[in-house]
């Protein structure tokens, strides 16, 4: 099913947005609607889009490689991204990192083994007061966790996994 | 001192509609529709001194003037794309403070003439973009937004637009091309975005909290605004700080602040009572000023950081105190630089993967005394050269760090 | 005229048109500013660095407005920052310094940069010896690198953007010039970058990959050797080859070419053909070809060459020498005189087509051109004529195209056409179904097939497209044969040059009427008086028929019949064919590649080839063959040289008046400079030394009474309710004797296909990619089933050239 048929009032609200002789730049609104929808952009989705704008599957794809926002594979449901940029490094958000790849047995870049978390380090995310801090990029989106500790962090994943479970 | 900016932090509940109307909220918005002519609105931006607040401070009156009026429609964008190593405070005033950040972006467009907006949010403030929606719905519903405002032939829409993970979005014309479906990446300049910008029209783009500022200026008269801050540097300013302070967060402060000030009656002072080693006034991409008591007491505007062989830019002053070593903290900002570059020009795409080798070489001790001067050189071989002003960016701690802390580098520095 | 500019780059002082780039300026001054990314075809974006130079204007007194003068000179201020000549515009009193300390030592500085990630590996490149970036390297660059080899990033380096052309990632220098290329140019965004930073990469995930007809082009104006094509990747090194110009042969747009050719050792020694690079005519192709003109030139070198004379002995073709055939084949052509029949094709040089012509007047016999399309003879009064060129329509102006699909018969027309369109010029595209020009077009018509007069004849009346012909300063019409037999097209030819008349657009140049050929000399042999036959099969039957050029017996049943039927068969040709198997006479003829002539294009513009390879065999030209045949048979004319043969020709046809080889090899200064000889600015794009051609001169504009034919009333069949009416269309890449021996194209040329409207296939039964048997005439065959939703139900979509003989709409059946 295309997105348009699948989320119409979305699709309707999205192309609202932009003058319909400049409808490509609905591109990044419908990428995103794509990626909820399948928790990563596919193929057919990048085709689905470029029809729906009158752009090239390459173009799309050319979007889609540009933006770190965007997944062209699966990886896991979950990405939990820390940022370990200068200022969160300061307030030891590398040795955050450090101690979360120790406890989950994985190094950074990696998936935990039951599939459900990948573990990524990502530049600054404008939390720099409130480090160690990361986003979890979800099906339902994404929010900032901040001030974060190790002890929390491995709450909040023991959580989503038993909420996975149900 | 009452908030300018941060006002939600003088009155609770400011984001919602009710209080901020109670506030005072729209006010200037209803006068300057119903009762301004735009280019009244510009002068008056114009003469309070205000100058853009996304780290190039460049005249806010003077550059809404500059549209080219030959050529519509027009088209306004805020710039939220907050990504800047150090960089909090929009994402603040967005989420706390948001009508008076529409309201100024109402007015911005009012004065250029546009009936269509946009802010433009980094893909990670998905939430924030979510808080914006629902009070432009707000706002339309009662009547701030849409068609034929207050009764004029005035109508004005906004909408929210999301990046997706790229700090070269946050250059202005990246963003453009990013907000029309394109890969973000600069635009050859000139034209400038005033006569060729969004889908090709002359097009505004200001920084969130220079919006924010925009309604009490109307409200309260130029000189109000004027009446605050240094001669070159008017009115007030949200610093970010972070680093190694005790309290590290947003302070909204008249420009002419000192540091000392900033970092010890605000901050709360240096983790563990240390001394401060090195400044960074205006992020990652900001020159390293070399701390002594005699900087502490220098006062934050443009003019007087310049002085200190570095800009003020978006005030993102990040502490480094004496337990950092400046050859890490640069390996930080390289790494950065290097996974943001977009790859358009030759100068930025391979200075920063190169700069990145050699750092890593340092920090992995497999450098040769010759690789500090050589990644010196090849930063200043970068300088002046690129497409954007990214490439310049990345090379700013990386001169200063190595200049100015040569100490730090565990291999000798050539003369 | 355009505002007049002047300044002073190095010294050296130039006047150029406003807006004209700084990079460009300096080229007129031979200045060469070295350059990667920027094309002088392509709006420049200022990536590379490569063009950095110091840049100063001259100072203005703000209360005066005046120069300020120093020294009785303006005083001139530079930018402290280095600025990119290709993106800054020319100003009155500019100073541009390009060799400066500053300037050098930022030109060097973006060399050094490149070459961080660049692998070196020029000894195994392709593009090695004409590399953009080993000549700036070599002129401009550090000696050393400060860069440490190890860490240099190591990348795919045999990745195929689609079976045509491949990438080399390690070598890619981001420049985007092929992507700017397919988006800016031919407009078919197939190629994108992925990633970003220093992973940036292209990509193409079209299906085919890089799925456009242009994609040979971005190999040319690659800076350096990241795009290779498949067809002569790890083929030859640039300095071995000998470069012949030439002209291609796949259509009637006559792009200008160079063959490159050197000695292969696994072709026993033999010289031949490494690859085909287009040669720069502004008024042709620019410095385009598209990718059937660069790949499908194999078959020149086929195996099944004829290579010795033969004659049939005792129902087998026996080698015999060329006098026993020629001797043969004169005498039965003598002796039928008026009985015989010179059945030619629109491959043949004009200088071969005039013998064939002289040899039929002379035996009183008919003369046929071998096509199922007429109004060549209406494209002789009224068609382009002398000093017209499509690339200077724009504004203004008008252009239709019906019944043809530019983009799969003569890829470089919808270039140009495209392009006039983008310059503002009106584009009318009448078509029965969507064609990739509709994206372009300014009005896209749609008619049912068998409507094409009504539909011509609507542009001539009072109506928003109407008035935007009739109001037209030019107006150029193309006909195509889409849909048409010879009758069908020989009326809508008629059509056209009637409302071209009518609308006064005809008789100067930039206007007029074009056909859009199935080969590339068609218009040359109704120039010289060659017709189709409307009753092919009838005239060849009892006949002694010469037949030169032409595959009937393969092509077509019913002809294959009418050739059994025929008293005697000569056939001519440079392979192997059908026909050349029945023959009872078989005359081997060199290629074009092999010998000397001229055809003329679609535009009319006469244009000159030139020998590039050594002759296969015994082959002659077939002029030569032709004035040899004659001889036998009585009839004279020239035989040995072909200008000379080109000058009678010229004496006899009105419209070849004053024209001979040395004037169609003339050329002059063409705008852009693309300089391959200087550091390749435009690409490896060869410079034209050898000709730029001649346009003839239409009747019209001679002043020639124009003599139209009444335009005849709509009879083409239409499908009735449950009836399917099997329409030819054409496809660029086809089974044609000149396409299907480059084994690189297969894939593109694919099955025969017949496609139906989606709701035609369900009532049918019939799904996309099943195979059925359609059968019409007598004539039948296999064919996958496409979905075409543009098209009516009426109608099954035949393509010619695909094994199934459809040479006009024909009710069929399809299981």
């Amino acid at each position: 099913m295309s997105l348009a048929e699948k989320y119409p009032k979305e699709v309707k609200q999205i192309l609202a947005k932009y003058p319909p002789e400049h409808k490509r730049a609905a591109v990044m609104p419908l990428l995103y609607l794509a990626q909820r929808n399948d928790g990563y952009v596919t193929k057919d989705a990048m085709k689905d889009v470029a029809q729906m704008l009158e752009i090239t599957d390459t173009d799309v794809a050319s979007i889609v490689g540009f933006y770190t926002l965007y997944h062209d594979e699966h990886k896991s449901k979950y990405y939990m991204q820390v940022c370990t940029d200068l200022p969160c490094a300061l307030r030891g958000a590398d040795q955050f990192m450090e101690n979360l790849c120790e406890h989950l047995g994985i190094q950074v870049g990696e998936t935990t083994p039951d599939g459900l978390v990948t573990l990524e380090a990502v530049t600054c995310l404008a939390a720099c007061d409130k480090a160690p801090m990361f986003q979890l990029q979800g099906p339902d989106g994404l929010e900032y966790h901040e001030d974060m500790t190790l002890d929390k962090t491995l709450e909040l994943i023991a959580a989503l996994k038993r909420e996975d479970k149900q | 001192m009452s908030y300018v900016v941060l006002r939600h932090r003088d009155i609770p509940g400011i984001d919602k509609l009710d209080v901020y109307e109670k506030n005072g909220g729209f006010a200037a918005w209803k006068k300057v529709v119903t009762g301004m002519k735009p280019e009244d609105v510009t002068k008056t931006v114009k003469d309070s001194g205000l100058r853009g607040r996304g780290g190039a401070g460049f005249p806010t009156g003077m550059k809404w003037s500059f549209m080219d009026n030959k050529n519509w429609p027009h088209y306004v964008v805020a710039n939220a794309d907050e990504s800047e190593p150090g960089t909090f405070k929009d994402r603040e005033i967005m989420e706390k403070n948001p009508f008076q950040f529409l309201e100024g972006l109402a007015i911005a467009s009012y004065a250029v003439g546009a009936n269509v907006s946009y802010v433009y949010l980094r893909g990670e403030f998905w939430p924030v973009a979510a808080i914006l929606d629902e009070k432009i719905a707000e706002m339309e519903k009662a009547g701030y937004l849409g068609n034929k405002l207050f009764g004029t032939e005035y109508s004005l829409k906004i909408f929210t637009h999301l990046g997706a993970g790229a700090y070269i979005c946050g250059e202005e014309s990246a963003m453009l091309e990013s907000l029309e479906g394109k890969r973000g990446q600069p635009r050859v300049r000139p034209p400038f975005p005033a006569a060729v910008g969004l889908f090709g029209k002359p097009t505004l783009i200001n920084n969130v909290e220079t919006f924010t500022n925009v309604p009490m200026i109307l409200s309260n008269g130029a000189d109000w605004y004027k009446g605050m801050g240094t001669a070159d540097s008017a009115g007030v300013k949200v610093f970010s700080l972070s680093g190694r302070v005790r309290k590290p967060g947003n302070y909204e402060l008249p420009f002419g602040t000192t540091f000392r000030q900033l970092i010890y009656e605000h901050g709360g002072g240096i983790l563990e009572g240390r001394p401060v080693k090195a400044i960074m006034p205006a992020g990652a991409s900001s020159s390293l000023i070399v701390v002594d008591d005699k900087t502490l007491d220098m006062q934050m505007d443009y003019a007087t950081v310049r002085t200190l062989g570095a800009d003020l830019g978006s005030a993102s002053v990040i502490i480094l105190d004496d337990t950092i070593s400046i050859d890490w903290v640069i390996n930080k900002t390289i790494h950065f630089f290097r996974h943001e570059s977009c790859g358009k020009c030759t100068p930025c795409r391979e200075g920063t993967y190169w700069m990145q080798t050699i750092a890593d070489r340092m920090k992995h001790g497999q450098a040769t005394s010759d690789d500090v001067d050589l990644l010196r050189n090849v930063a200043l071989q970068m300088r002046g050269k690129c497409l954007c002003p990214l490439g310049d960016f990345s090379t700013m701690a990386v001169v200063t760090g190595i200049e100015r802390f040569p100490q730090d580098f565990k291999l000798p520095v050539k003369a | 005229m355009t505002k007049q500019v002047t300044l002073t780059i190095d010294g050296k002082q130039t006047t150029v048109p406003e807006g004209t780039l700084v990079v460009d300026a300096a080229k007129t001054v031979g200045i060469d500013i070295p350059v990667f990314c920027y094309h002088p075809k392509m709006e420049p974006v200022g990536m590379c660095r490569m063009c950095l130079v110091e840049v100063g204007r001259p100072v203005i007194d703000r209360a005066t407005n005046q120069v300020v003068m120093e020294n009785g000179q303006p005083k001139i201020q530079f930018l402290p920052k280095l600025e990119t000549a290709c993106t800054n515009k020319v100003e009155d009193g500019m100073v541009v310094l390009t060799q400066s300390e500053k300037a050098k030592a930022g030109q060097k500085s973006t060399l050094e940069f490149l070459l961080t990630s660049h692998p070196l590996d020029c000894p195994v490149c392709d593009k090695g010896g004409e590399c953009p970036l080993q000549n700036l390297t070599m002129a401009h660059g550090p000696g050393q690198s400060r860069f440490l080899y190890d860490e240099k990033m190591h990348l795919a380096k045999h990745v195929p953007l689609g079976e045509l052309i491949w990438l080399d990632r390690e070598r890619c220098i981001q420049c985007a010039r092929c992507i700017r290329f397919q988006d800016e140019i031919a407009g078919e965004s197939v190629l994108g970058f992925d990633e970003r930073g220093r992973s940036t990469q292209i990509v193409s995930i079209s299906d085919p990959g890089f799925d456009s007809v242009f994609s040979g082009n971005t190999t040319d104006i690659c800076p350096v050797g990241a795009l290779t094509t498949a067809d002569f990747r790890f083929g030859a090194r640039p300095w071995e080859l000998q470069a012949s110009a030439s002209i291609c042969t796949q259509c009637p747009v006559g792009c200008n070419t160079t063959l490159n050719t050197r000695r292969e050792a696994k072709e026993d020694g033999e010289i031949v053909v490494k690859r085909v690079m287009p040669r720069q005519n502004e008024e042709v192709n620019e410095i385009w070809l598209c990718d059937k003109g660069r790949f499908a030139h194999h078959y020149t070198e086929s195996k099944v060459r004829l290579t010795k004379p033969m004659v049939r002995k005792e129902d087998k073709l026996a080698k015999v020498s060329w006098k026993t055939a020629l001797d043969l084949a004169g005498e039965k052509l003598g002796e039928a005189k008026a009985k015989s029949v010179v059945l030619a094709s629109g491959r043949l040089s004009n200088e071969d087509l005039f013998n064939l012509k002289a040899l039929a007047d002379g035996l009183g016999a008919q003369a046929i051109l071998y096509s199922d399309m007429g109004g060549g003879d209406l494209v002789a009064q009224v068609g382009m004529t002398q000093g017209s060129n499509l690339g200077a329509l724009g504004k203004g102006d008008a252009i239709v195209v019906i019944a043809s699909d530019l983009y799969e018969e003569a890829p470089i027309w919808w270039l140009r056409v495209k392009q006039a369109a983008e310059r503002g010029a009106t584009l009318i595209v009448a078509n029965p179904r969507a064609t990739k020009l509709d994206r372009f077009a300014t009005f896209s018509v749609r008619y049912a097939y068998g409507d094409e007069i009504k539909t011509v004849q609507n542009l001539g009346r009072k109506s928003k497209i109407g008035d935007a012909f009739a109001k037209a300063n030019n107006a150029v019409i193309f006909f195509g044969s889409e849909g048409l037999g010879l009758n069908g097209s020989t009326n809508l030819a008629a059509a056209c040059a009637k409302l071209l008349e009518e609308t006064g657009h005809i008789g100067k140049p930039n206007n007029g009427l074009i056909g859009v050929w199935q080969r590339v000399n068609d218009q040359g042999a109704w120039e010289i008086g060659f017709q189709p036959e409307a009753d092919l099969a009838t005239a060849l039957k009892g006949k002694v028929v010469y037949v030169v050029g032409a595959d009937p017996t393969g092509d077509d049943p019913a002809l294959a019949k009418a050739l059994n039927g025929a008293k005697f068969v000569i056939a001519q040709d440079i392979l192997e064919t059908a026909t050349t198997e029945i023959a009872d006479v078989v005359l081997p003829a060199q290629a074009y590649n092999e010998r000397e002539g001229t055809y003329t294009s679609g535009e009319r513009r006469v244009q000159r080839f030139y020998p590039a390879v050594p002759v296969t065999g015994e082959a002659r030209p077939d002029f030569v063959i032709t004035a040899q045949v004659a001889k036998q048979a009585g009839v004279i004319m020239e035989g040995i040289s072909v200008s000379i043969a080109f000058d009678i020709l010229a004496a006899s046809v009105k419209s070849f008046e004053d024209l001979n080889y040395a004037k169609l090899a003339e050329v002059k200064e063409q705008w852009p400079q693309v300089g391959r000889s200087e550091l390749y600015y435009g690409g490896t794009t060869y410079e034209n030394k050898q000709g730029l051609g001649v346009q003839l001169i239409s009747g019209a504009q001679r002043g020639e009474t124009v003599s139209l034919p009444k335009v005849q009333k709509e009879t083409a069949l239409r499908p009735k309710e449950k009836e399917l009416l099997a329409v030819p269309i054409n496809k660029l890449y086809d089974r044609g004797l000149t396409v299907s021996p480059a084994e690189l194209l297969d894939q593109r040329v694919g099955e025969a296909t017949v496609a139906l409207h989606p709701t035609a296939a369900e009532n049918l039964g019939l799904k996309a990619g099943q195979r059925v048997k359609i059968s019409f005439d007598g004539v039948s065959g296999e064919a996958v089933v496409k979905l075409d939703e543009s098209i009516s139900t009426g109608v099954a979509l035949v393509p010619r050239s695909m094994g199934i003989a459809i040479r006009e709409p024909a009710l069929a059946k399809v299981k």
